[in-house]
């Protein structure tokens, strides 16, 4: 096998063993990127340094990580894919990134995005789009499309991604690795650029569950510059990774297998639920009932608050600034709008003004507050099935990867491809996608296990146990 | 219904400068939006407390100690304008 089709913790343990050497694993991943990543575009900037210019300790772990363009890193542009932080060069690293560094990891590169994080096809990139390597007319979900494209094309070992409504697990999903949203609290946010404060949450992306449970080790805990992360004890996620479910209770809502699913997504989802099951896991159908109105709630609430974080990119400190040609308003604020006119694009556009619209006075009450109650019923949807059942099992998304261009103008039916994925958002509560199969055109399909919130032990064993049944997360693109 | 004059308006809030024919896409785009949205007025909320997040945390403190932090020369190496430790943007008062 060759060194960049490794999962993390193979590198890991050959390094161990002095089998390999961290610069020629790097090099080995370098050279992938050179051949590939013409076609797939998972990358907006790689760094050809050799790890050890990235982190003075180079401890035990040189699998290279690619990390998603709105994580900060010291010294490294880092722009959200937007034109509007061009030229950024963050004075800081985010927690997640010291804690990556301490350990040795090297970052290979940093992953294209939907410009913000908003959209779910990283389409709407300022460097254009990223295309899924299973099949290069497709799109790789989004928003995290590059971190997923990059894992799966064997462009990174493994991946750090961001969900604010699916946008690790979608693309995930779209290509065929793991992707997992922990617990809303469970990951330091200091240094992810804000999209919205009170679903955003960072998280893996790997080629298998062992990665995924030894990266959130790596990730998780609080941080005392975060006030949202929550101080309760992180355990070893690895000792989850153990091939039993026997007697697990798990839910399978009625609401998530609507009309308009892709009968293959369909099949495969109900063939993972019999694997399961013959694993010992006991399924029963439930309700939630307020699935339906999860997709309204979302885009009241994250735009909202995606208004509100994306007020402070006017030109006045840092990234981009333009000047308006002629003043009307006074220099400034014309300053303000010339900026945000050429420095956002139309989906930002779009969603800042939906937010600042469900914000502004007269439409509060009917909107925004109407949202935040909404999000109440669907949080206690969950409470409720929790009290009684140790996981809820779903497709990730209704379809496999969409043709790119096949959604762009129209921006609902592209919201409506996170309809499985933002409850868990909603609710705080942690949710992964792991690979259960293909359709017909050899398209990966996701299997979405959701726990109650801080119980991502539950959802690794589920994975795990599933994964360690099928032979899904050892197929390789063909080329 | 959103107007024509409403999206004119919200630009002026969001601090957008948009051409007529952003004003134009921006309302069917709202309108085909906010349509689909307002099917939550279906669900009777009036006794339904608002979340406005998931955790419950109520003012995190932390004790007034000084910790390490950015310089005012890091803090000031992304500025796109600078003068003697400032940020300088356009001038806003005429003289």
């Amino acid at each position: 096998m060759n060194g960049h089709e490794l999962t993390a913790h193979a590198i890991r343990d050959l390094a161990a063993k002095n089998e390999i050497k961290p610069e020629n694993i790097y090099d080995a991943f370098l050279t992938r990127i050179k051949a590939v990543d013409k076609d797939v575009h998972a990358f907006v900037r790689t760094s050809d340094s050799s790890p050890k210019a990235d982190n003075a300790g180079g401890k035990n772990c040189p699998a290279p990580i690619a990390i998603k363009d709105n994580i900060c890193i010291r010294g490294r542009e880092t722009t959200c894919s937007s034109n509007i932080l061009k030229g950024f060069v963050p004075p800081y690293n985010a927690t997640v990134i010291d804690k990556i560094l301490e350990l040795g990891i090297p970052i290979i590169g940093q992953t294209n995005m939907d410009e913000f994080a908003f959209g779910s096809s990283t389409e709407t990139s300022a460097y254009g789009p990223t295309r899924n390597p299973w099949d290069t007319t497709c799109v790789p979900g989004g928003s995290s499309g590059g971190s997923a494209a990059a894992v799966a094309a064997d462009e990174a070992a493994w991946a750090l991604g961001s969900d604010t409504g699916g946008s690790i697990r979608q693309p995930a999903s779209f290509c065929g690795i793991v992707g997992l949203k922990p617990t809303y609290g469970r990951v330091s946010r200091y240094g992810l650029i804000a999209f919205a404060s009170s679903l955003d949450q960072i998280g893996p992306l790997t080629k298998d569950v062992t990665d995924a449970a030894i990266l959130l080790n790596i990730i998780a805990g609080h941080d005392p510059r975060d006030s949202t992360s929550v101080n309760v004890p992180v355990p070893d996620y690895t000792k989850s990774l153990v091939k039993d479910v026997k007697g697990l209770k798990i839910g399978i809502p009625k609401e998530y297998f609507i009309e308009g699913i892709d009968p293959e997504v369909d099949r495969a989802v109900k063939e993972a639920i019999r694997v399961l099951e013959k694993q010992g896991a006991v399924f029963s159908e439930i309700s939630l009932p307020h699935t339906e109105y999860c997709v309204a709630t979302y885009y009241i609430v994250a735009t909202a608050e995606a208004s509100s974080n994306l007020a402070r990119y006017d030109g006045v400190r840092y990234g981009l600034r333009r000047k308006a040609k002629e003043s009307r308003q006074g220099a400034l604020i014309d300053m303000f709008k010339e900026t945000r006119a050429q420095g956002f694009g139309s989906e930002a556009k779009r969603r800042i003004m939906l937010g600042t619209y469900a914000l502004s006075a007269g439409y509060y009450d009917a909107y925004y507050l109407k949202g935040q109650k909404v999000r109440t019923l669907i949080k206690k949807d969950f409470d409720e099935v929790f009290k009684k059942y140790d996981a809820v099992i779903t497709p990730t998304s209704p379809t496999t990867a969409f043709k790119i261009g096949a959604k762009s103008d129209d921006p609902l039916s592209m919201y409506l491809s996170d309809i499985f994925t933002i409850s868990a958002n909603l609710s705080g509560i942690p949710a992964a996608s792991i690979p259960c199969g293909f359709s017909k055109n050899r398209m990966p399909i996701g299997l979405q296990i959701m726990t109650k919130a801080f119980d991502e032990e539950t959802l690794f064993r589920i994975a795990y146990t599933y994964e360690q049944a099928t032979p899904w997360h050892t197929e390789k693109i063909k080329k | 219904m959103i107007s024509k004059d409403d999206v004119t308006y919200i630009a002026a809030l969001a601090r957008f400068r948009l051409n007529e024919g952003e004003i134009d896409k921006f309302t069917k785009d709202l309108e085909h939006i906010l349509d689909y949205i307002n099917q939550l007025e279906k669900l009777d909320v009036t006794k339904v407390e608002p979340t406005s997040h998931v955790i419950p945390l109520t003012n995190v403190t932390r004790k007034d100690d000084i910790r390490p932090s950015l310089t005012p020369e890091e803090a000031l190496s992304i500025a796109v304008e600078k003068t003697s430790g400032f940020f300088k943007v356009p001038k806003v008062i005429e003289s």
